[in-house]
């Protein structure tokens, strides 16, 4: 890597050492633009770089820093955002032609928060179009790669965003998590990623797939970053009817606070899950024990519906996107294929706008909610959606949080799933559970698998407990085998 | 048992992509009744399952209507928005020919 050591610096040390004047924003950008410049042309993390609009936020922040003035809690710490976060006037395009070039007329409110927190925007990140994938595939401008093994996938769909701190583009990013899109490929590429409750962050201005599902969230190196970042950007928003308001928890309330006594239940399906590989097995098993030598009270429980979740999720997510994708007609943003009468320019222009998944689950989605199939595909999934909430209700009448693997195995080799979608859909079977209960979870780097690449362990807890799913995150990152150095990532040249 | 649906037909991708406005290439149309049978027959496991006394669940969140006062404020820059528009006249989004169109 370009600048050996750039990738130990936490975004706490570096907002640090900007906020005490030992260290420039504007020079940590350059290291994080230099690596970006060096190593993005073969990772394709980046849709766009902010340049010119990262060294005016870092110019800002280290003027601040001068005059004595609080810089905020991200003062001087570049940001990394999946390119599904509207950035006024900046280039946001969820990876699909269908928005290339569009410009949006406002910010995200995350957007509006990190700003306000003193971050510094570096770029949009790659994802799989319109969030729809697991491996960053799906991206019409060409896939991102595993900084840790360049012949791999990064997972998806944040897999920009995942592949940009595992490089060290930057210390901190922004995802989307709708059904494992933040916690499978932070699993992958090695780094931390965490869905939050639903409602707990302001979805405004994160362009939609499936509203009842998306959750915006943090991608980090440590589950410390991950807590300030998420402290940052989540609280009530008028703009989001759907936003929680009250009492809400604080992800760094008790990051030191340990595990003794806290009480731990390895999920039954989700840790013999279909496909799930030997040695990621392996390594949740080794995280328990060393979360019950660190103290916890570990068990085996059982989460029945937890299996349907996956057939659930796959007729609710593309019901919903079916419904939201139907505002891009050629209207009134992005692509227009003329044609004589309006119906003719809509088919057309969604044709060859959207990319083959996108239709995909748009046909899947309109066909669960057309006439005569409403009610054996929604209207059961709705049904099974209530089954999975109730089933993990129950187990944590008994369980402070619950342990499972994030994704089935280690990165695997671009084109590898591309031709099976279902295959592909198999990818989100531990994740998707949290995402149709609305509750939070995150994944942890514990080890690595039999090809030396990292696997990910998965905390989940009930609605808002964040602060004791960081608590046991933090813990679990403690007990973790040290991370190794990649073999044929760019850390190797 | 409740009754499963049958295999989705090369009718039925035809029905539903009229429904979605998209336009498919015959190709098109011919893999997305395989890869579409696939996952079909994949969630069918839900369409079988005995559910008939569960509620159903739209949102993980009870949802209720939000107010607020009604006080004038900001909104968008209507030139920054039309901006992005592919064709617009006076100040407004401007389309190809609406009647007669089919279906």
């Amino acid at each position: 890597m370009s600048t050996p050591g750039r990738a130990a610096m936490t975004a706490l040390d570096l907002a640090g050492e900007v906020r005490s004047g030992r260290r420039t924003a504007v020079a940590a950008l350059e290291d994080c633009l230099a690596a970006i410049a060096a190593d993005d042309p073969e990772v394709h993390a980046f849709n766009h770089v902010m340049v010119d609009e990262a060294r005016a936020a870092a110019s800002s922040v280290d003027r601040k820093v001068m005059a004595g003035d609080d810089a905020g809690p991200l003062g001087g710490v570049p940001v990394a955002l999946k390119d599904n976060l509207c950035t006024r006037g900046v280039p946001t395009t969820c990876s699909s032609r269908i928005l290339d070039g569009w410009l949006p007329p406002y910010d995200a409110t995350v957007v509006t928060s990190l700003r306000a927190a003193g971050a510094v925007l570096i770029g949009k990140t790659n994802l799989d179009e319109f969030a729809m994938g697991s491996s960053t595939e799906n991206s019409a401008f060409g896939p991102s790669r595993n900084p840790l093994d360049l012949s791999r996938v990064p997972g998806g769909s944040s897999g920009g965003s995942a592949a940009a701190v595992a490089a060290g583009f930057a210390p901190l990013a922004l995802g989307s998590d709708t059904g494992g899109s933040i916690r499978q490929p932070a699993a992958l590429c090695g780094v931390v990623g965490v869905k939050p409750t639903y409602g707990l962050v302001s979805r405004f201005g994160l362009i939609a797939f499936a509203s009842s599902l998306d959750q915006i969230g943090p991608l980090a190196t440590t589950v410390a970053d991950a807590a300030l970042l998420l402290d940052v950007i989540a609280g009530h928003d008028p703009l989001d009817s759907t936003c929680l308001s009250g009492q809400l928890p604080a992800a760094r309330a008790k990051l030191d606070g340990g595990v003794d006594g806290i009480r731990v239940g390895v999920v039954t399906e989700l840790a013999t899950a279909e496909g799930i590989a030997p040695d990621v097995s392996a390594r949740l098993r080794e995280a328990a024990e060393a979360l019950a030598n660190a103290g916890a009270k570990v068990d085996e429980v059982s989460v029945p519906a937890a299996v349907y979740g996956l057939s659930a999720y796959y007729v609710i997510a593309p019901a919903e996107a079916s419904s939201n994708l139907a505002r891009y007609d050629g209207v009134r943003y992005g692509l227009r294929v003329p044609a004589e009468d309006i119906g003719s320019m809509y088919g057309a222009t969604r044709a060859a706008g959207f990319g083959a998944e996108v239709k995909r689950r748009i046909m899947l989605g309109t066909y669960a909610l057309s006439a005569g199939y409403y009610d054996a595909y929604y209207g059961q999934a709705q049904r099974v959606r209530t089954l999975i909430i109730r089933d993990f209700e129950s187990a944590y009448e008994s369980y402070d949080v619950l342990l499972g693997p994030t994704a089935p195995t280690t990165a695997f080799r671009l084109g590898a799933k591309t031709a099976d979608p279902l295959a592909m859909y198999l990818s989100d079977v531990c994740t998707i559970a949290s995402n149709l209960a609305g509750h939070p979870a995150m994944s942890v780097p514990f080890g690595t698998g039999d090809d030396g690449l990292p696997v990910g362990v998965q905390v989940l807890a009930p609605a808002l407990g964040e602060t004791v799913m960081f608590q046991v995150a933090a813990a679990v990152e403690a007990v973790a085998p040290p991370r190794t150095p990649p073999k044929q990532g760019i850390e190797a040249r | 048992m409740r009754a499963v649906p049958g295999r989705i037909s090369p009718a039925d991708v035809a029905h539903v992509a009229t429904l979605a406005r998209l336009d498919l290439t015959d190709a098109e149309l011919e893999t997305f009744v395989e890869q579409l049978g696939v996952v079909l027959d994949h969630i069918a496991d839900i369409a079988a399952l005995e559910v008939a006394g569960v509620p159903p669940t739209a949102h993980p969140l009870p949802l209720r209507n939000v107010l607020r006062d009604d006080i004038p404020r900001p909104s968008l820059n209507r030139e920054e928005v039309l901006a992005q528009a592919p064709d617009t006249e006076d100040h407004r989004f401007r389309v190809p020919r609406i009647m007669g169109e089919a279906p």
